[in-house]
């Protein structure tokens, strides 16, 4: 690409899905009418954990409208993303209560509810397990006997005869031998429970195999090519008898990623063949049934020399992980090689430890583990901080990282990987940090973030570019535009490397695994970085194919020519060529043709990823990049009732390249509210006599409405190029919601002088904790 | 059984023969094919699928076909008249104010509602009338934004400080 100021990135385009989503013309997957659909109902277990002696099929098969009954039986295979430990329905035992037993397909939803109803299933109640606590008791319960036979990754280590279905370990330098140099030594402990995504659009997947044995499935789904992937794996299908195609989807956060009801709809279909199966969960089942975010305790002690140096740093987190390791397994992982979040520790004992309970499944939910672990280590770090006389930013300054310093994995970052020490700075500027204002019950605080993308370290991206007879150009792609903004950046780099009108640029939406080309996954805030690098490797290429047509018919050098406005110009001559005239070939006056229809392909894979060692998780690069970010808040606490409203929250992240301002803020203010959800009102609430969720439904799980949002969401940007990225761009999407509770909870700290170390943080707590405090109580 | 209703829907008379127990969303998205307005929840707790009846943001999951007889129902596919954007479809455009789009029609449409009532609304006014309305992307802020400036605009307004 040219040196030239860029013209479309970087500024405020319209955002190219946005007209079809205000006027109602964007369709979801369950706005989409099929012939003759059928209609699903799921046959769930009602405990949490139980042997499954017999599921009978026979009643339910005879009501009237059934086309498909299937259960366990039929389908044995295992499968998962990273461990296979699950089967389309349970086969031998259920593992949490929503676990799918079997499901019928019916004429009318109400007879296939009749149906399910009918379904009788024998159980035989086991002792549940609901905390890793227990989890990892010797005398627990195992939730997965047959651990030791499943098939695994290699950097996935399930542990055979326990319930620990991951465990990474980081060792970095000689942590013993430090702390016995260190002059202080702090250890706390925090807890985050299981949450939910709650996209606005719940589950939903459509499949039917034809006649020809060809299944296609219509799904609400962030990946169609990994679940075209463990579609065949699930059924033992060739990649080309299955087609998967994801519409509008209405958020995901990570609850999409994967696959979720698509083996349910397609084990129907095949029972159903040649007609169409609906199954779609209701917004209770949303909150249990399908997939939530893990729980997490952790311990952490911290040593530091008198200076405020931390030198030696232990850090034990423990996922509460649910019946299935699913996507689960992997947050472990990035929790374990990022345990150190922002900060250059160098004596390092880190674990983080997946457990199997008889709870909802654990998976990835936006930032994969980040909030959770950024919600102990940064209120580690400012409690620490204030315990010893420091100020929390100073402290944070003089421990983050930087260029030339080394993660917990001995990575040792370079100029190019971010700034968080300037987003501290800016976040404590912005909130007038250290100006010694004190208002009664008014407090600020302030937390940092890093993220990395989670993924195999050959995750890729691919695009096709190709013009039009009238010289558009339209790319396709399969990364999911779920509402990040997706294919607006993604138009922004196609007109940007071609220098067209950003209207001359067409993105192709459906993402189609028959059609769009090859993409890993939508997920790791990492799209508008791979594909972004490879639309610019796609309109490189056609940028030659352009110029070359263009020498031939003005009769000059290539290396003369330029792309200007969407026309070709010789800035000699000042001769010119709209590309209408090169987009299918360039046909000179005596009727002879040159070139032909424009078009490429192109790819994008993270370069020089090496693996973590197994035992101590050293790298050089394990991972693609990083995000670092801060974010402050200002609240004020009513101390009569401990309720306290959230007046501000303040952002800074390094962000490479700013793409597109507007959506960049929206994704900030959207993580912020998010965070705040997960900060002050979102727990999942388990019924430990039944293993029931009890607060399914939006009426006892609320989370953020118009009235909850801050009067002020700020977001402040750096811009440190990313070497990788797309004009120096770096992913952003899950950073803006990892620092939020952390913040509050130091905010809430600094205003009334508790400090609350379980998620959310109710008024209830702090108003438990403001009257041990007036009685004398522990207040630390 | 069946009862037949006869509705006005986006200016179109519609005559259809219904289930009683069927919903007014049901209707209008499986028998009018107007998808626009979502299902969330199908318990008037998230605002997706908010018509206008009669003018007045309804929670469609909670009202039945049969009870919007002889009404007149507006639609997000019917807001934009003449092909001409309705001033809070461009507002929302304007400030990014929806990102998946799941909520985005309910959210308009609640708006609507709103400034047909009250046309100069202020931000807690705002905040007060979306809050049945959830969007879980956008954390709500380009929304306000978005609702206040299409008010000034409506009221004629626009070209003064009217945004926060
Ligand atoms: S679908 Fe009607 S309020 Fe949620
Ligand atoms: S834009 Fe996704 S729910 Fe509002």
């Amino acid at each position: 690409m040219s040196d030239r100021t860029p013209r479309w990135v970087g500024t405020d385009v319209p955002r190219v899905d946005g007209l079809e989503k205000v006027t109602g013309a964007a369709r979801y997957t369950a706005d989409l009418k099929f012939p003759r659909m059928l209609h699903a109902a799921v046959v769930r277990s009602p405990h949490p954990h139980a042997l499954v002696r017999d599921v009978r099929l026979e009643a339910a098969a005879r009501v009237p409208g059934v086309r498909a009954v299937a259960a366990g039986r039929d389908f044995p295979f295992h499968v998962g993303i990273y461990l296979k430990d699950q089967t389309v329905f349970a086969t031998d035992r259920v593992r949490y209560v929503g676990d799918p037993v079997a499901a019928v397909a019916a004429e009318t939803p109400e007879a296939a509810r009749e149906a399910a109803a009918r379904v009788e299933v024998e159980y035989e109640p086991l002792r549940p397990v609901f905390d890793v606590a227990d989890g990892l008791a010797p005398d627990a319960p195992l939730v997965h006997p047959d651990l030791g036979r499943y098939e695994c990754v290699p950097w996935i280590t399930p542990q055979a005869g326990t319930n620990i279905c991951n465990h990474l370990k980081v060792r970095k330098g000689d942590y013993e031998a430090a702390l016995r140099r260190c002059a202080h030594v702090i250890e706390h402990s925090f807890s985050v429970p299981q949450v939910q995504h709650v996209p606005l659009e719940p589950h939903v997947s459509v499949a039917r195999m034809d006649g020809a044995g060809k299944l296609e499935v219509w799904t609400s789904a962030q990946s169609p090519f990994t679940v075209r992937h463990l579609l065949c794996a699930c059924f033992r299908l060739p990649h080309g008898d299955v087609r998967v195609v994801v519409p509008h989807v209405g958020g995901g956060f990570g609850g999409k990623a994967g696959i979720n009801l698509e083996p349910i709809a397609a084990a129907l279909a095949m029972k159903a063949r040649g007609r169409w199966v609906r199954v779609m969960v209701d917004r209770s089942e949303e909150f249990y049934a399908v997939v939530v975010r893990q729980g997490l305790e952790a311990t952490l002690v911290t040593g530091v020399d008198r200076d405020g140096k931390v030198l030696a740093q232990k850090l034990r987190y423990l996922w509460n992980c649910g019946g299935y390791g699913g996507y689960g397994v992997n947050v472990v992982r990035a929790a374990g090689y990022t345990c150190g979040g922002a900060y250059e520790f160098p004596n390092v004992w880190g674990d983080s430890i997946g457990v199997y309970t008889n709870r909802p499944v654990g998976s990835a939910y936006r930032g994969f583990g980040m909030q959770e672990i950024h919600w102990a280590l940064e209120q580690q770090m400012t409690m620490v901080a204030r315990e010893l006389g420091f100020d929390p930013v100073e402290f944070r300054l003089r421990n983050c990282l930087g260029p030339g310093k080394s993660t917990v994995t001995g990575q040792v970052l370079d100029e190019h990987a971010g700034r968080v020490d300037l987003c501290i700075r800016k976040v404590a500027e912005a909130l007038r940090w250290g100006d010694g204002r004190r208002e009664p019950y008014r407090g600020r605080g302030l937390a940092c973030a890093v993220k990395a993308p989670a993924m195999p370290n050959d995750a890729a991206s691919s695009v096709v570019l190709k013009f039009c007879e009238d010289g558009m150009l339209e790319v396709l792609l399969s990364g999911i535009d779920y509402g990040q903004g997706l294919k607006t950046v993604a138009a922004q780099f196609a007109a940007e490397a071609l220098d067209l009108p950003f209207d001359q640029v067409r993105v192709r939406g459906l993402p189609d695994t028959d059609l769009s080309p090859y993409d890993w996954q939508t997920v790791a805030s990492r799209q508008t970085w791979a594909t972004g690098n490879a639309v610019l490797r796609a309109a490189e290429s056609c940028k030659r194919q352009l110029l070359a047509m263009a020498a031939q018919a003005f009769d000059a050098p290539a290396s003369r020519l330029q792309l200007a406005g969407g026309r070709v110009l010789d800035p000699e001559t000042g001769r010119s060529l709209p590309l209408a005239r090169l987009a299918m070939g360039y046909q000179f006056d005596d009727g002879h043709t040159v070139g032909g229809p424009v078009a490429a392909a192109a790819s994008f894979v993270p370069e020089g990823l090496i693996f973590l060692d197994p035992e101590t998780s050293q790298s050089p690069k394990p991972v693609a990049k990083w995000t670092f970010g801060c974010q402050g808040v200002e609240l004020q606490v009513d101390p009569e009732t401990g309720r306290f409203t959230v007046e501000r929250i303040v952002g800074c992240y390094d962000v490479g390249k700013v793409v597109h301002p507007g959506l960049i803020r929206g994704q900030t203010y959207g993580g912020m509210v998010q965070g705040l959800g997960t900060a002050v009102m979102e727990e999942l609430l388990l019924d430990r006599a039944t293993g029931r969720i009890r607060n399914a439904s939006l009426t006892d799980y609320k989370i953020p409405t118009t009235e909850d949002v801050p009067q002020r969401l700020e977001a402040h940007f750096v811009e440190t190029p990313q070497a990788d990225g797309p004009l120096g761009a770096r992913g952003i999407g899950e950073h803006t919601m990892i620092p939020t509770p952390a913040a509050i909870a130091d905010a809430l700290y600094d205003a009334c002088g508790v400090r609350i170390t379980t998620l959310p943080i109710t008024a209830e707590k702090v108003l438990a904790a403001l009257r041990a405090k007036a009685e004398g109580g522990p207040a630390r | 059984m069946t009862r037949r209703i006869t509705v006005r829907v986006n200016g179109v008379v519609e005559t259809a023969d219904v289930d009683p127990r069927r919903s007014l969303l049901a209707f209008l998205r499986e028998d009018l094919d107007l998808t626009g307005a979502k299902e969330g929840c199908n318990e008037g707790e998230c605002g997706a699928c908010v018509v206008l009846v009669d003018g007045k943001p309804i929670n469609s999951c909670l009202m039945l076909a049969v009870e919007a007889d002889g009404r007149e129902i507006t639609t997000i596919e019917g807001l934009a008249r003449d092909g001409a954007l309705h001033p809070l479809q461009r507002a929302f455009l304007r400030h990014q104010a929806l990102q998946c789009g799941f909520c985005t029609p309910g959210m308009i449409l609640t708006a609507a509602g709103l400034l047909a009532e009250n046309p100069d609304p202020t931000e807690d006014e705002v905040r007060r009338a979306l809050s049945g309305n959830l969007c879980r992307c956008t954390g709500y802020r380009q929304i306000l934004d978005a609702v206040l400036e299409a008010a000034a605009e409506m009221r004629g307004a626009v070209g003064k400080e009217v945004v926060r």
